[in-house]
């Protein structure tokens, strides 16, 4: 406990706390600075009246205001479909492939669709759109079901390899694992690297040669070029969905591959179908 | 100065009932006031034809579509530099004449000035001068005293609108202003902004005055910290003046007259505030007699008070120099004023450097003005007000009328393509400020083998509408055999080229390849 002391010059008494000899004045707090912190607690009390504030055990009080920022966002939002309204019945009537030829339009329909990609595909293609492993780079100009705008629109629409969309572009490799022996496997791969490659063995990749026409090529063509009907990947070309080294090949090969894409028909407006097609278009691999 | 340990922070205020003065000074204040009044009200009516697409007025700062318009030159959001290098030469500027001259602009130049001497102005039209403004202060509230009021508030009120009002014009096409805000359809924020520009021109030039300067200003402390010995500034000629008493019997008359009605109104709190601390070169007088007063022992002030009556700030510059003194010079004309009629050298309380003190006392001549003012640190000041004007004035003139920056896309920050090429993205945005559509080709240098491509496009042609920015995005590809598909950067410049007008501007920036090599 401090010991009580009044200053010998004011005759105000001290708190009685020293501080390096230097003592506080135990005066009352100002007026105005009293009645401020008056005012803040009468304005606290109300504004914990008018607005949501208080923690109950299923939700907090809603306050008398009827505010609430989901409701603000929901009207944001509906002010900004009304603006758009004429943008965006013209983008439903458009014929995207022409679309370039309608500045404004095109300008639009990328910005949305730039915001649509973000919130519903960059979970896997990437913010930048470039892909990872498994999933594709939709910059580059290497595409399994096609690259125009119509084509991309049809993979966002039914998606790809899923169950849920009769309409979804669908094709399966085996696993060669079940078919073909490892000896075989390596043979093959090393033919596949044989395609893109000028360091391979010629004499393994020639017996390849021979697995590869007798059970790839059906697909995959018989110069490994790739067949966009049935989605199967050009082996010739610099890109790689999986890994082009022999060891990811090899896994390929064996076990195969079987990358799904869900439908966005059913969850995405129509606008914003055509709108995130013609912004994928726009990255740089647009055919 | 004046700080005793008991002195509050804030002193309550004292109403201050500057008397009318005439002289030098004052008129030039009145000059200063009619140009620099007359430059805020008439500038947003200057016109200024730009052509069919753009605005004609001289001033404009047009925060809707992010355009500055100065006179020819046209300023747009990137370039907002020149807006921060003037605001730099500003306040160079004001260190400049500060360390030269004083406070000159407070004395002279500060809004806050200017429309306080308008709005005492105005007083003294309504209410009279100082003595009957005292007299109606003092007065209960008649008829009388309510109408002098209400009419000073109301023209008040008319000047401060007329403020708020004229801040406006300087944002949109002012006649077209006038007329939405006369029908009342202008847009809330005018109304707004008017309003609370015509609350502080009405609170601050009416009642709080030289609060202001005292409490709410930070130049006054700041000011003080250019200053110097050296610097030009309002100062009493004590060694001329003490000690003070009276040279006749007529001016003792006359000053005892004067000083019946500072004691009435000392009476008041006034007292403590006027009275100030004794003047510490009293009582420690000059080995040397003053030579200007042969006849008595007595200074030239004969302690008439004039200098005090006319301060607008309510301080006696015979204290010496303090915080609260704007040097806007009133009390060197009301002084020269009594010195003339007294028969005396004018001069008294002049602007004088402090350096000079010693010489003068001494009785020898004070060193040139050019001395004072030519110092090293004018020199400095000067030097590097010049250099952020000239690189202005070069940043000026160097700008080209198309423009571009290059944002190169880190994300990703290179695709490989299927042949193995190495493709780089860049966001390029192409200004446009002429007043009509132009068609720029884009091109680029760089050692190695690149090759440039537009998005969308067949050619390497953009036309960007009149005064507009287009984005359009480029490609720039190294074949994969290529060292700047191997490398992880390589330097390239990319180059925007308007054919018809033999116009190119340029941006650097970098190509990154795989980084194999």
């Amino acid at each position: 406990m401090s010991e009580r002391k009044t200053d010998e010059v004011t005759g105000v008494e001290t708190t009685g706390h020293s501080w390096d000899g230097i003592e506080e004045l135990n005066n009352p707090l100002p007026r105005w600075w009293l009645w401020t912190l008056y005012l803040c607690i009468i304005w606290a009390i109300g504004y914990t009246i008018a607005y949501p504030a208080w923690p109950m055990i299923s939700g907090a009080t809603q306050g008398v205001m009827g505010w609430s920022t989901r409701a603000n966002v929901a009207a944001d939002i509906a002010t900004h479909e009304d603006n758009n309204a004429e943008l965006v019945s013209q983008l439903v009537a458009a014929d995207v492939a022409t679309l370039p030829e309608h500045p404004d339009l095109n300008r639009y329909a990328i910005a949305r669709g730039g915001a649509v990609f973000r919130a519903n595909c960059s979970q896997c293609h990437g913010s930048g759109a470039a892909g990872a492993k498994g999933y594709p780079n939709l910059l580059d100009d290497d595409w399994l079901w096609g690259g125009d705008i119509d084509a991309i629109m049809t993979t966002v629409r039914h998606g790809i390899r899923n169950t849920q969309d009769d309409d979804a572009r669908y094709s399966e490799m085996p696993a060669f694992g079940e078919i073909l022996e490892p000896a075989e496997i390596d043979a093959v791969v090393e033919h596949v690297v044989s395609l893109s490659h000028s360091d391979f063995d010629a004499a393994l990749a020639a017996q390849g040669a021979v697995v590869f026409a007798d059970n790839c090529a059906s697909c995959h063509g018989d110069a490994g070029l790739g067949m966009r009907e049935m989605g199967a990947p050009n082996l010739a070309d610099a890109i790689w969905l999986y890994g082009g080294d022999r060891e990811t090949l090899h896994k390929t090969v064996e076990f195969s591959r079987f990358g799904v894409m869900p439908p966005w028909g059913p969850r995405l407006k129509e606008a914003d179908i055509r709108a995130v097609s013609v912004y994928v278009h726009s990255l740089g691999g647009g055919e | 100065m004046t700080s005793q340990p008991d002195q509050p922070l804030y002193a309550a205020r004292v109403p201050i009932f500057p008397r009318r003065v005439n002289g030098f000074f004052r008129r030039f204040k009145w000059w200063i006031m009619a140009i620099t009044l007359g430059i805020y009200y008439l500038t947003p009516w200057l016109r200024w034809d730009r052509g069919a697409s753009l605005p004609d007025q001289a001033v404009l700062i047009d925060l809707a579509n992010r355009r500055f318009y100065f006179l020819w030159i046209e300023i747009w959001p990137h370039e907002f530099y020149f807006v921060a290098g003037l605001l730099i030469m500003a306040g160079l500027g004001l260190f400049l004449f500060t360390s030269a001259l004083g406070r000159v602009w407070c004395g002279y130049t500060c809004p806050q000035t200017v429309w306080t001497d308008l709005f005492l102005l105005v007083e003294r039209w309504i209410e009279g001068d100082r003595n009957a403004r005292l007299r109606l202060h003092k007065a209960s509230w008649s008829l009388h005293k309510w109408r002098l009021r209400l009419t000073k508030w109301v023209v008040w009120l008319v000047i401060s609108v007329a403020t708020g009002g004229a801040w406006v014009f300087y944002f949109t096409d002012a006649p077209t202003l006038l007329r939405d805000l006369l029908s009342f359809d202008a847009h809330p924020v005018a109304y707004t902004t008017i309003a609370i520009l015509t609350a502080t021109t009405f609170i601050f030039g009416g009642f709080l005055r030289e609060q202001v300067c005292i409490y709410m200003c930070p130049w006054p402390r700041i000011q003080a910290a250019m200053m110097d010995p050296d610097t030009i500034t309002v100062a009493y000629r004590d060694w001329r003046g003490e000690p003070r008493g009276k040279g006749n019997a007529k001016t003792r008359k006359a000053a005892e007259a004067q000083e019946a009605v500072v004691a009435a109104q000392a009476a008041g709190a006034g007292a403590a505030r006027y009275a100030g601390t004794p003047y510490p070169g009293k009582g420690t007088q000059p080995a040397t007699p003053p030579a200007l007063d042969t006849v008595s022992d007595k200074g030239d002030c004969i302690d008439c008070m004039a200098c005090v009556n006319v301060c607008p700030m309510g301080i006696d510059i015979r204290n010496g120099q303090q915080m609260e003194c704007i040097t806007c010079a009133l009390c060197i004309d009301a002084c020269d004023d009594v010195m003339a009629r007294i028969g005396k050298p004018r001069g008294l309380i002049d602007y004088l450097a402090l350096s000079d003190e010693p010489a003068e006392r001494a009785g020898a001549a004070p060193k040139p003005l050019w001395r004072h003012i030519l110092r090293p640190r004018t020199i400095l000041y000067t030097a590097m007000w010049l250099l952020v004007g000239v690189g202005l004035l070069y940043a000026l003139f160097i700008r080209s009328d198309i423009e571009l920056t290059v944002s190169p896309v880190r994300n990703p920050t290179f695709v490989v393509l299927s042949d193995g090429n190495v493709r780089n993205i860049y966001d390029v945005r192409l200004r446009n400020k002429a007043g009509e559509a132009r068609t720029f080709r884009l091109s680029l240098t760089s050692d190695d083998l690149l090759q440039i491509g537009l998005e969308g496009r067949e050619t390497l042609s953009v036309t960007v509408p009149a005064d507009s920015t287009v984005l359009q995005r480029v490609y720039v590809t190294a074949r994969a055999d290529d060292p700047a598909a191997q490398e992880d950067t390589t330097a390239l410049r990319l180059w925007v080229e308007d054919v018809s007008a033999q116009i190119r501007a340029s941006k650097a920036t970098t190509f990154n390849g795989r980084g194999t090599k």
